[in-house]
């Protein structure tokens, strides 16, 4: 199998950070041996779900190399991403991956037009020059409906935050990536909003050969435009498979209380029964065996003592004792 | 029986910096009823006012916000709270927390971060003068966060070393100590998780079967509204354009904006094609002629461009404001 | 750029005052051009003659007109201030935005060294000098402020540019293909502004008054006229026992003009440049 062949591949990477001083200090491991691919020639979009604290941020950023792995291997069509030092090799990766932030409002300065990061990135990565360069933003705008006339002297307060990010999406298209990474790109919008973006990501995989990344905490949305989708606990994927099989037969009982906790937009399917919610966040953290068996409603005696391994059931990975 | 009485508010945000004056209609002719012991959910996009609309509820109006016309009347049996302009100033009499209480939007950046939550909730309880011995405080505080369920360890923290949810629970334990007849919670769950969400909601609904509160809810996540709420009044553009009953409201939408919202909701089993809102939000500082909604909508008259609708009945607790379903328009100018 | 100090003027009372104060000032150090009298040179006038129609502002013991003396002092004192101004705004900006973005070794190398200017004692370093130099020159000591007054706004820079450089936006930077430098000047630079024209006024006030408790002391460049010079010499002919107030009155007067119209303008202009302010927006 030729490592070329794949987009990406995320090899073992485990991210541990230490608090505290010298006499007391506290390993908090971020991601655990996080592992997965994607096809370089069949574009496709990835889910990564998990709540806060789940490790899916930390992951981003490092697929992103903004930050250093503690251990493991991100290999971009077969180049090592965690090995890049040279200026000439930076700008190849930005070529081809780019991110989308969550926070709209901050992705850009607020004292800055926003034309200007578009004219930027069209000019340092030598995409356009100035003497096509409106011409060339104008048609990247029009991918995301709307114009270089309605843009060209604005400042970022003068937007609302779909159209932010919106125009977030535009910049990193500029440079034609095959890789965005998005991380929670929704979140902070409207849920009458998120749609449009959303249905954005459908049609730049389908019609422009762009892979997305898409890291959310919203299973609807995820479960509407990704192909697969990957669960993160504290950490840990603990399910991995095709969107329809992991969300509408869920597996891992985390997965489950996810699903559960879903508001459904249905007025005659309330929730019912009570849920229970988390233990403080450090206990679960340095909990040993599985992370999840505080809260587990199927937990065993082994759960407590072991880490789950991964196995693979009915066409995905599952980190279960359930199914050894 | 009706509890809280909105009447053709009118709540402006009039500011006036270096010679630039701006005038932002946030809340322009609104006018709901609340019934007692009703969950009634207030749903709309960002900056469609209704954060605005619960600050002039609660009476936190503070300038550049003023109310220019109208009156929300609250009604408890034997006294009731005005809020409102009596003779062209404005009358606002104050809203304790043993009737009404407010939940702001991200209060989980309100709480004092030097302060433990005990010494919080005691200065809550000092400013409605009840000043109590430290014993009896205790023995309360406990026994309020017990029929939470509630772990007790939440009152020696800071707030720092909770978590968002449980922040949030306790701001809603605090917003409740005084058994309020009347809870008003603004996005009380917009940052969190989609579990700790679930159970902070669990929370209220709880609190509303043990006391028998009237609870009014602002989100913009409908889904939560379908799980919680029995009316719900749909805010675009600081007007309210539809007002029914939950089940009404999610199976037989009239408004073309209710319309927009119902289906552009993602649901997990469903992979269709679903169609976004056209169009951007309007800048209430200078809001469209006419139909606030006419720019973004498919079935655009003429009229609409000219007048407003009046909000009215179209069948039993179903109100509508387009000129689809009624000719009334409202008086006056936009 | 003047629809800023069109709007100011209109709507600010402060920046009215200082505006049309340091406009009178800087006219009054202008007509220094035109003085008939040589500001070395002594006794061309009778002496002590209180102001008057002939000498607006009278004559001192040394028998030198008043009025023409101070528009030479005004306008050294604004030069020197200015020199001082700019040149430490120049190493201050430089040091906060190289070691808040760097950071690593070249931080910690840099605000070493910021942080021993800050320690050393300005007066009896200042002292020391004028002793080892013996005559000193304006320039000179504007040179020596300067580089005592760069440390403290050094710090403020780079405390500013540390927390942007968390921001969202400086990866968007970083992704658009833009380099250090460049994310410094264009990204970085408009926050810092209302920081370094704060800091430019607050400098200046800290230069002049320096200046002048030096000048007092007999300690900066005596056989220049300034502000503090006149105070110095009027001091040495013990004016105020010989009843020569004017002498005194004049400096002082015009000196605290100055320096309120200098706070005035700098509180009025941060407030308005405030980025907080300029993206003000309302919620709804």
């Amino acid at each position: 199998m030729d490592n070329s062949e794949k987009l990406l591949i995320v090899k073992d990477i485990t991210k541990v950070f230490s608090r505290g001083s010298l006499l007391s200090r506290v390993n908090l491991t971020a991601v655990n041996n996080v592992s997965f691919e994607m096809e370089a020639n069949k574009p496709e979009i990835f889910a990564i779900v998990g709540e806060s604290g789940s490790g899916k941020t930390t992951l981003a950023r490092i697929i992103l190399h903004l930050v250093e792995p503690t251990s493991g291997h991100i290999l971009y069509r077969g180049k090592d991403v965690t090995e890049i030092k040279s200026k000439k090799e930076k700008i190849e990766f930005m070529l081809a991956v780019q991110p989308i932030f969550q926070n709209p409002f901050e992705t850009f300065n607020p004292l800055k037009r926003i034309v200007t990061y578009l004219y930027e990135t069209a000019l340092n990565y030598k995409i356009a020059n100035k003497s096509n360069l409106d011409k060339f933003v104008d048609d990247v705008l029009a991918l995301i409906g709307l114009s270089i006339q309605e843009v060209r002297d604005r400042y970022p307060h003068e937007f609302s935050g779909g159209q932010l990010q919106r125009l977030s999406i535009a910049r990193a298209l500029i440079v034609g990536p095959s890789l965005l990474i998005a991380d929670e790109p929704v979140s902070m919008l409207d849920v009458s909003l998120r749609m449009s973006i959303v249905n954005l990501f459908k049609e730049l995989k389908n019609n422009h050969d762009v892979s997305i990344i898409y890291i959310t905490h919203d299973l609807a949305t995820a479960y509407y435009i990704s192909d697969r989708i990957a669960i993160m606990f504290r950490g840990n994927v603990v399910e991995l498979g095709p969107v329809e099989a992991v969300l509408t037969r869920p597996l891992h009982p985390y997965t489950r209380v996810l699903k559960e906790a879903i508001p459904e937009p249905t007025p005659t399917k309330k929730w019912s029964g009570k849920i229970d919610f988390s233990a403080i966040e450090i206990e679960e953290f340095s909990r040993v065996g599985c992370k999840f068996a505080g809260r587990c409603p199927s937990v065993m005696e082994i759960c407590k003592k072991e880490e789950p391994k991964s196995s693979f059931v009915d066409g995905r990975m599952v980190k279960c004792w359930l199914y050894k | 029986m009706i509890i809280l009485q909105i009447d053709r508010v009118k709540a402006y945000y009039k500011t006036n910096a270096y010679g630039t004056q701006r005038t932002v209609k946030a809340v322009d002719n609104v006018s709901l009823e609340v019934e007692k012991d009703e969950t009634f959910g207030i749903a709309g996009e960002s900056s469609c006012g209704k954060s605005t609309l619960i600050k002039v509820i609660s009476g936190t109006i503070k300038p550049p916000l003023t109310i220019i016309e109208g009156k929300v009347i609250y009604n408890f049996g034997n006294e009731s709270i005005y809020i409102g302009k009596v003779d062209g100033q404005e009358k606002i009499e104050k809203v304790t927390w043993e009737k009404v209480s407010y939940i702001p939007q991200s209060s989980m950046s309100v709480l004092n971060p030097v302060m433990k939550v005990r010494d919080i909730f005691y200065d809550l309880l000092k400013s409605h003068q009840k000043l109590m011995e430290k014993e009896a405080f205790e023995k309360t505080m406990k026994e309020h966060l017990n029929s939470l369920g509630l772990p007790i360890g939440v009152l020696d923290s800071y707030p720092h070393q909770l978590s968002g949810g449980m922040k949030q629970r306790a701001i809603i334990a605090l917003a409740t100590i005084f058994k309020p007849r009347v809870i008003l919670a603004d996005e009380p769950t917009s940052a969190l998780d989609v579990v700790v969400q679930r159970s902070v909601l669990q929370l209220l609904k709880e609190i509303q079967n043990e006391n028998r509160n009237t609870l009014i809810l602002v989100t913009h996540d409908m889904s939560i509204l379908a799980n919680m709420a029995n009316r719900i009044g749909i805010m675009y553009a600081g007007k309210i354009v539809e007002v029914a009953k939950v089940e009404d409201i999610f199976e037989n939408p009239m408004h073309p904006y209710t319309k927009f919202l119902i289906n552009s909701i993602p649901r997990i089993g469903d992979k269709s094609d679903r169609l976004s809102i056209p169009g951007f939000p309007p800048n209430l500082a200078d809001p469209p002629n006419g139909c606030r909604f006419h720019p973004r909508c498919p079935y655009a008259m003429d009229i609409c461009k000219e007048k407003s609708p009046l909000l009215c009945d179209v069948t039993e607790g179903h109100k509508v404001a387009c000129f689809l379903t009624s000719e009334e328009s409202e008086n006056g100018q936009q | 750029m003047f629809n800023i100090i069109k709007d100011l003027f209109k709507y600010d009372g402060r920046f009215r005052f200082s505006l049309i104060t340091l406009l009178c000032i800087v006219f009054f150090a202008l007509l220094s051009f035109w003085s008939p009298y040589d500001p070395s040179s002594s006794y061309y006038v009778p002496s002590n003659i209180p102001p008057g129609a002939k000498y607006l502002f009278g004559t001192n013991s040394r028998g030198q007109d008043i009025f023409w003396m101070m528009t030479f002092a005004i306008k050294n004192s604004l030069v020197f201030g200015i020199i001082t101004a700019l040149l430490s705004r120049i190493l201050a900006i430089f040091v906060g935005l190289i070691s808040g973005y760097k950071g690593g070794i070249i931080d910690r190398v840099l605000m070493s060294i910021n942080d021993s200017f800050i320690v050393l004692p300005l007066l009896p370093i200042l002292i020391l000098l004028k002793f080892i130099i013996g005559k000193m020159e304006l320039s000179t000591l504007a040179l020596v402020m300067a580089v005592f007054g760069w440390s403290w706004d050094a710090r403020l820079i780079r405390s500013q540019v540390l927390s942007l450089r968390e921001r969202d936006f400086t990866y968007t930077s970083v992704f658009s293909g833009m380099g250090t430098l460049k994310i410094a000047l264009k990204e970085y630079f408009p926050f810092i502004i209302p920081i370094v024209l704060a800091t430019t006024v607050n400098n200046m006030l800290w230069s002049l008054g320096m200046e002048m408790t030096l000048a007092i002391l007999g300690l900066s460049a005596i056989h220049i006229s300034t502000i503090g010079t006149t105070i110095y010499w009027a001091n040495q002919h013990q004016a105020l026992i010989s009843g020569v107030w004017w002498w005194l009155a004049f400096p002082i007067i015009i000196s605290i003009f100055l320096f309120l119209a200098l706070y005035l303008l700098s509180v009025s202009l941060s407030e308005y440049l405030d980025p907080r302010f300029r993206i003000q927006q309302t919620r709804v």
